[in-house]
């Protein structure tokens, strides 16, 4: 059964090589802005590199919040697009403090990183403790995905897997339709082929 | 535990991929597609793809590569050379690049790495600096324009000020190249990548002078660097990337292994 996949176009950076990604696994994207395409669609994937306010700036101009609110298909963000799910994010400039208001998919909150002596962003490859969860099926704990961000959602009742960096932190969250993952499955080798195939099979 | 990342390095020119010793005579080493797949198969953690002739020449320089990178490869991967603008970072991003590197442009413009900041997020933008260590005054300087032995110039910064200046605007990650290492095989300069650790609040990245497996273990033990870059060693066959990380991984530094 071929399957309607839309990826959000959200104006951020990384749409091309989460598109590249599916249609590595024989699926057939489309990349949309249009309220009616996104609608209609299967699976919708929320892309998002950046930051949170520049993201929610895009996405309001392109009047696309109430489209995604309202998805009732199984819905993933990835990274960013993930922070974006939440209701509010720390996340704004260099030198600003103001709160994003987010899209509120899922309850919580993103927060600085804060790591000790650790370097910021973390960037590279984690291992991630999944729950047992269909989207993390064939997962085991301790997989290595690949992460870039300064910022975080922590460990709460909706994390779906949790990864360690000088803190503990949700490395994937769920709530009804909408998931999301901090990591790039898309730049996670076979793990991230597999955690992709799992979304689309859902 | 965030593993330590093993970073093969392709330069580039003209859609081929190419290696000189210490930046000069480059000889063709294969073709850009395959030898990308080839190192993403066998374990490299990320891939950087340096445009050697980009800075110096001044040429607009096609980049359609980038996107058919970015089709196979299902590792992060980073482009570098000749990005000098917002506009010019931006195509290269939306082609499937996960991060952009800048070097001369930088230095030209320091302000670029903020605008890129802002634009982009920190987290896709790699600043890398070409330092050598100058035996006469005894410090380490920046160079700019390495890419062209012929506009290779000094410029008036010391390294240590320049890696506090580039991560003050918004730089996300460092790659330290070691001139006076590069292309030898001598092993990574673990003086100066340790002093540079001090400073460094992002991850830092080794790159000049991997020549044998134990000097991947030292520059992570002794500089506690997030990743160590090479290129001849893996492009000539002399290290395995699988075997490499068997190696690290026993001499427990933290490694993703396939």
């Amino acid at each position: 059964m071929a399957q309607n996949i839309v990826i959000i176009d959200t104006g951020c950076a990384n749409i091309s090589s989460v598109k590249f990604a599916l249609e590595r696994l024989g699926v057939t994207v489309t990349v949309s802005d249009d309220p009616a395409i996104i609608k209609a669609s299967d699976k919708a994937f929320l892309p998002g590199v950046g930051s949170a306010q520049n993201a929610m700036a895009s996405i309001a101009q392109k009047g696309l919040v109430e489209t995604i609110q309202q998805l009732t298909q199984p819905t993933l963000g990835v990274c960013l697009g993930m922070q974006l799910m939440t209701a509010l994010s720390h996340e704004s400039g260099l030198n600003n403090t103001d709160h994003v208001t987010c899209l509120n998919l899922i309850p919580g909150t993103v927060e600085k990183m804060s790591v000790g002596k650790l370097r910021l962003p973390h960037m590279g490859w984690n291992t991630v403790n999944p729950n047992n969860n269909p989207l993390f099926k064939g997962i085991t704990h301790g997989t290595y995905f690949y992460f870039v961000h300064g910022y975080a959602v922590p460990v709460y009742e909706h994390t779906l897997a949790s990864c360690e960096y000088g803190m503990a932190f949700s490395a994937a969250i769920h709530k009804d339709n909408f998931y999301g993952v901090q990591f790039h499955p898309e730049r996670s080798g076979d793990a991230g082929a597999q955690l992709l195939e799992n979304f689309v099979s859902l | 535990m965030l593993a330590r990342r093993i970073i093969p390095c392709l330069d580039v020119r003209d859609g081929k991929v190419v290696k000189g010793v210490q930046f000069r005579n480059h000889e063709i080493i294969g073709d850009i597609v395959p030898l990308a797949q080839q190192y993403a198969q066998a374990g490299a953690d990320e891939l950087v793809f340096y445009d050697i002739t980009a800075s110096s020449d001044a040429r607009v320089v096609d980049k359609s590569w980038v996107e058919r990178i970015a089709q196979v490869i299902d590792i992060p991967f980073c482009v570098a050379g000749g990005i000098k603008s917002v506009e010019d970072a931006g195509k290269i991003l939306a082609m499937g690049a996960d991060k952009i590197s800048i070097n001369s442009p930088a230095l030209a413009n320091p302000e670029l790495i903020t605008e890129l900041h802002d634009a982009f997020g920190q987290q896709c933008i790699v600043i890398g600096i070409d330092s050598h260590f100058n035996e006469l005054t005894g410090k380490y300087e920046v160079y700019q324009f390495t890419g062209d032995e012929t506009r290779t110039q000094q410029t008036s910064w010391e390294t240590a000020d320049w890696v506090n200046e580039v991560q003050r605007r918004g730089a996300g990650e460092i790659v330290l190249n070691c001139m006076n290492q590069d292309g030898v095989r001598q092993g990574y300069d673990l003086k100066q990548l340790s002093a540079i650790r001090n400073i460094c609040e992002v991850p830092l990245i080794a790159s000049g002078g991997a020549g044998k497996i134990h000097h991947f273990a030292d520059v992570f033990k002794e500089a506690d660097v997030d990743g160590a870059l090479a290129a001849s060693v893996f492009h000539k066959g002399i290290i395995e990337i699988a075997e490499l990380k068997t190696y690290l991984h026993n001499e427990t530094i933290a490694m993703r292994t396939v």
